[in-house]
C-alpha cells in the first residue's frame, strides 16, 4: 500500500470485498476506503516524516478497522469523520455560521487547526500542503465572505488538479435563500471551479459527505470539492457511523489504460525518428517519476518537463531537454516543434505550452495518456488515446516498448538527437548582467536554487520571478517545485509556501515571490511565526509588476501603465521600499534580511539557512529591466520564439 | 452544424440542472431545447438536450458531462433510432367565421382543442420539431395570440432502456 497514493484511483468494477481498500469506488452501494487506509496511504513517501506533536495518523486510525457508531452532535460527525479519513491539519478562520465545527475541533487531538489571517491564504496553505505530500489539503471557513474568500484559491487549485477539500459554514437551512446574514451561494458559486461540491442540511448526511468529498478530491483527476453545511445541520444530533456508504452512481474513473492503444503507441515510439515525451503534471500527481525516467531510458527519446511537471524527470539527466512553452528554453520548444511523434502523458496542450495552436508540432503525431478522458483530444486531436492513471500508462508503455526490443525492434533517434544537441549547445538559457551594478534577479535565483540545492522545496508566486525559478533551479526530483500554474494567482507562494512547510517540517521550504505577489497576502507571515512554521520567502523585488512590464516592454511602446509599484524616489535604486519589507517582515515577527549587492546574494542566503526556528524575509534589490527569456508572444507561433530580445533561433543551420 | 438530442441520466437532486445548464453555457454552447423530468427510478431524472453543434465539439462537451459527478450516462440518440417528440400548446383566433376552418387543420394534424372561447380555441399538437413547424404555418392566418412549447424528449427505439446498466459501472467514451 506503500505505492498507493493520492492520485492511483480504486478500480472501477465492483469488489466484493469492501474491506480491501482502493478497490470500491464504482458501485454505488460499497462502502467507503477504510480510513486506516487512507491514512496510510497518504503518509508521504519520498519525505522525512513530519515531527509534529500530534499523533500520527496511522495511530490515530488504529480503531477504525471496527465499525463505528456513536450519538453525537452534526459538527462532532464533521470533525470525527476528518479524523477518519486522515486529516491532521485544518487551514481556516472561524465565524458564525462555522462556529459549531469549531467547538469539536479543540478536542481533536489528531487535527492542528492554522488559524490563518484570511481565508485566501488557508485556501492556498491546503495546496501547498496537498502538493508538498500528495495528501488532501484541507481549508476550512464561515459562510458568505468567509466562503467567498476561498473562491480563488479554489479555482487555483481546479485548474491544477490539486486535491483540495473545502469545508464551509452555511446559514441555518431556514434561512437559506433569504439573504439572511452572512449569506452567500457557495456551492452555487463554485460549480464551475471545483471537481464536485456539496451543500448539507441534514445532519445524518454530514459523515458521509466527508467521505466521499475526500475521496472524489483524492481519486481520479484530482481536484477541489467544497462541502457546504448548514449550521443547523451541525447543530442537530445524529448517529455517526463509520466507515459510511458513498452514493456517487456516476463517479467512475477509468485507471486502466486500454492495452491494445498501449500497444500501439509503443510501435509508433519505435517506428518514429523525432519522438518526445511531453510530462505534464499528472507524472507528478500519479506519483509517476519512476516510470517516466523508466520509459525515457528504454526508449531513448528526449523528455521536457511542463511548468507543472518540473521535478518529475531529473534536470541533470542526459535525455531531459527541459522546460517547454512561452518561456521555455529553444531545444525543448524546438523539440516539440519539430517533433514526428508527441508522447503526452499527464498533460493538457495548454495555450501556454502549444502557442498558436494551429502551428503547434505540425508533424507530430499524437500520443495521449490522461486519466481525464475530456482532455484527451481537447485541443489537440490524439491518434492514440490511453484513458489511465499515468503511472499504469507509463509502466504499461515501458512494457509494451520492451516487448518491442524482445521482437527486434528498436527506435533509432541518433540523427534526432544531433540535431537536440545541437539546439541544446546554440541556445542554452542566460541572461545578461546589468550594466549598472544592480542585481540581475535570475542571478538570485541561481544562486538560492545552488545553495538550498535539489533537497529543498520550492514555492512561486507568479510572474518573472515564477519562470526564472522555473528555468534557473535544477530540480531533481518531484514535489519540490510548487506553483500556480493553470491560474496564474499572484499571491501564491507565501501561503502556499506555509502549507508545504507544515507538511514537510524537516525539509527547507523557500518562497520565492515578486514584490507584486508578496504584498497580496503576506499577512500568513504573521501565522508562520505565531504557529512555529519557519519558511523562509525570498522577495525579487523590482519595484514593478515585473512581467506586465515586460509585455508593455515589448508589446506597448514602453509605455509603462500602472506597473510601477514604487515612487520616483527610490525608482532609480530599484526595487521599491513602500512598504520597507525588512520592517514588514520584523513587524510580522519574522526575520528581515535585505540583499543589494551581487557579492552578498551567497552570504544573505547562508544566513537565512542558518536560521530554522523562525520565518526568514530576505528583501532581494534587484534590476527592473530585466525580461524572461526565451519567449514565445502570445497568440504567436511556437516557430517564433525568441531566445533573446529580437533574436530568433536557427533551426537548421546547415540548411540556410 | 447539425442537431444532436442528448439522453442524460442524472441523479435526482437539487442543482444537478444548474450544473449541466451551466457547463453548457461556460464551453460555449448553446442549448437548442431541454427537458427534464422524472423516469422509472425515482432517484434518477432524464434530460433531453438539443444542442447545435459540429461532431468534434459534441465530442468534447459529452465528455465534460461526463464528468459531472451527478451525471450517470450520456446516449446520442440518432434521428433514425429514436421516437422524438415535443408538445405545444397554441391559443388561435377563432370567431364563428373561421372556427370550422381551424378544426380543420385540427383534425388533419391529429391534434385536438383543449380549450374553447368566443374569439378563440386552444390547441394540443404532439410530434416532431417538423410537425409542428408545419401545423404553426397552417394555423399562422388565423392570428396565433399565444404560443407555448415544451422541450424536445426522445427515447431509442426497441427493446433495450437507458438504466439497464446503470447500476453497473460506464465505460468511458475515450475520445
Amino acid at each position: 500500500m506503500t505505492e498507493h497514493t493520492s492520485s492511483t484511483p480504486a478500480k472501477a468494477p465492483a469488489d466484493p470485498a469492501p474491506t480491501e481498500p482502493g478497490s470500491q469506488a464504482g458501485a454505488r452501494t460499497q462502502p467507503g476506503p477504510s480510513p486506516l487506509d487512507i491514512a496510510a496511504a497518504k503518509q508521504p513517501v519520498t519525505k522525512p516524516s513530519p515531527s509534529r506533536p500530534a499523533p500520527s495518523p496511522p495511530a490515530a486510525a488504529q480503531p477504525a478497522r471496527q465499525p463505528v457508531k456513536q450519538t453525537v452532535t452534526g459538527a462532532q460527525a464533521l470533525v470525527l469523520a476528518m479524523e477518519k479519513v486522515g486529516v491532521d491539519v485544518v487551514f481556516g478562520v472561524p465565524g458564525g455560521a462555522v462556529l459549531p465545527a469549531y467547538d469539536p475541533l479543540l478536542d481533536s487531538e489528531q487535527i492542528r487547526h492554522i488559524l490563518v489571517r484570511h481565508e485566501q491564504g488557508a485556501g492556498h496553505a491546503a495546496t501547498g500542503y496537498a502538493q508538498a505530500t500528495g495528501r488532501v489539503g484541507v481549508c476550512m471557513a464561515t459562510s458568505g465572505p468567509g466562503a467567498t474568500n476561498l473562491v480563488t484559491p479554489l479555482s487555483d487549485a481546479y485548474m491544477d488538479s490539486v486535491p483540495v477539500v473545502a469545508i464551509t459554514g452555511q446559514v441555518a437551512s431556514s434561512l437559506i435563500g433569504t439573504d439572511g446574514f452572512q449569506e452567500a451561494d457557495i456551492s452555487g458559486i463554485t460549480y464551475p471551479i471545483t471537481k464536485h461540491n456539496f451543500l448539507v442540511t441534514e445532519p445524518g448526511d454530514i459523515a458521509r459527505t466527508i467521505g466521499e468529498a475526500f475521496h472524489l478530491a483524492s481519486t481520479g483527476r484530482p481536484g477541489p470539492v467544497l462541502v457546504d453545511v448548514a449550521k443547523d445541520a451541525m447543530q442537530a444530533t445524529t448517529e455517526f457511523t463509520w466507515p459510511v456508504q458513498f452514493d456517487l452512481p456516476g463517479y467512475h474513473p477509468v485507471t486502466r489504460p486500454h492495452s491494445r492503444q498501449v500497444r500501439e503507441a509503443a510501435r509508433m515510439i519505435i517506428e518514429s525518428r523525432r519522438p518526445v515525451l511531453y510530462a505534464g503534471g499528472g507524472v507528478i500527481k500519479a506519483d509517476a517519476a519512476a516510470e517516466l525516467r523508466d520509459l525515457a531510458e528504454v526508449t531513448g527519446a528526449p523528455v521536457v518537463t511542463t511548468l507543472m511537471a518540473r521535478g518529475a524527470f531529473p534536470d541533470s539527466h542526459r535525455q531531459h531537454l527541459g522546460m517547454p512553452g512561452m518561456h521555455g528554453v529553444v531545444a525543448a520548444v524546438g523539440a516539440l516543434q519539430k517533433a514526428d511523434l508527441i508522447v503526452a502523458l499527464g498533460a493538457r496542450f495548454d495555450d501556454r505550452v502549444t502557442g498558436k495552436l494551429d502551428t503547434f508540432a505540425p508533424d507530430a503525431r499524437i500520443v495521449h495518456a490522461d486519466i481525464d478522458p475530456a482532455e484527451i483530444s481537447k485541443n489537440r486531436h490524439a491518434d492514440v488515446p490511453i484513458v489511465g492513471d499515468c503511472k499504469e500508462a507509463i509502466s504499461d508503455l515501458a512494457a509494451a516498448v520492451r516487448a518491442e526490443h524482445e521482437g527486434g525492434r528498436e527506435g533509432d533517434y541518433s540523427d534526432w538527437w544531433a540535431q537536440l544537441d545541437g539546439w541544446r549547445e546554440r541556445y542554452p538559457l542566460g541572461y545578461d548582467e546589468p550594466d549598472d551594478g544592480t542585481i540581475a534577479p535570475q542571478y538570485v535565483i541561481e544562486r538560492l536554487g545552488k545553495l538550498a540545492g535539489p533537497d529543498a522545496v520550492y514555492v512561486a508566486g507568479v510572474g518573472q520571478h515564477q519562470m526564472w525559478a522555473a528555468q534557473f533551479i535544477g530540480y531533481e526530483t518531484p514535489r519540490t517545485w510548487i506553483n500556480s500554474g493553470g491560474a496564474g494567482t499572484m499571491g501564491f507562494a507565501v501561503p502556499a509556501a506555509m502549507g508545504a512547510k507544515y507538511g514537510l517540517p524537516d525539509t527547507q521550504v523557500w518562497a520565492i515571490d515578486g514584490d507584486g505577489c508578496f504584498q497580496m497576502t503576506n499577512q500568513e507571515l504573521a501565522t508562520c511565526a505565531i504557529e512555529g512554521i519557519p519558511v523562509k520567502i525570498a522577495i525579487i523585488n523590482n519595484g514593478h509588476l515585473g512581467m506586465v512590464r515586460q509585455w508593455q516592454t515589448l508589446f506597448y511602446n514602453e509605455r509603462y501603465s500602472s506597473t510601477n509599484l514604487g515612487d520616483r524616489k527610490t525608482e532609480e535604486r530599484g526595487g521599491t521600499r513602500v512598504p520597507d519589507f525588512v520592517k514588514l517582515a520584523e513587524a510580522y515577527g519574522c526575520i528581515g534580511l535585505r540583499c543589494e549587492r551581487a557579492g552578498d546574494v551567497d552570504a544573505v542566503i547562508e544566513q537565512a539557512m542558518a536560521i530554522n526556528d523562525q520565518p526568514v524575509v530576505i528583501d532581494f534589490i534587484v534590476h527592473h529591466d530585466a525580461m524572461v527569456w526565451p519567449m514565445v508572444a502570445a497568440g504567436t507561433s511556437n516557430d517564433d520564439i525568441k531566445y533573446a530580445r529580437d533574436l530568433a533561433p536557427e533551426w537548421d543551420p546547415d540548411e540556410e | 452544424m447539425t442537431k444532436h438530442t442528448l439522453s442524460v441520466l442524472v441523479e435526482n437532486k437539487s442543482g444537478v440542472l444548474v450544473r449541466i445548464a451551466g457547463l453548457f453555457s461556460r464551453r460555449g454552447f448553446n442549448i437548442d431545447s431541454l427537458a427534464v423530468g422524472p423516469t422509472e427510478h425515482e432517484e434518477f431524472s432524464r434530460m433531453t438536450i438539443v444542442v447545435n453543434c459540429e461532431e468534434h465539439p459534441l465530442e468534447q462537451v459529452t465528455k465534460q458531462l461526463n464528468k459531472l459527478v451527478n451525471v450517470l450516462k450520456i446516449v446520442e440518440l440518432e434521428p433514425s433510432q429514436a421516437v422524438h417528440r415535443q408538445l405545444m400548446l397554441v391559443k388561435v383566433r377563432a370567431d364563428a367565421d373561421t372556427r370550422s376552418k381551424v378544426l380543420e387543420a385540427v383534425e388533419l394534424f391529429r391534434a385536438r382543442v383543449v380549450d374553447v372561447a368566443l374569439d378563440a380555441v386552444t390547441i394540443e399538437a404532439t410530434g416532431s420539431h417538423d410537425k409542428l413547424e408545419a401545423l404553426v404555418r397552417v394555423l399562422e392566418p388565423f392570428g396565433i395570440k399565444e404560443l407555448v412549447q415544451s422541450g424536445m424528449v426522445a427515447v431509442g427505439r426497441g427493446g433495450r432502456s437507458i438504466t439497464d446498466r446503470t447500476l453497473r459501472p460506464v465505460e468511458q467514451r475515450t475520445a
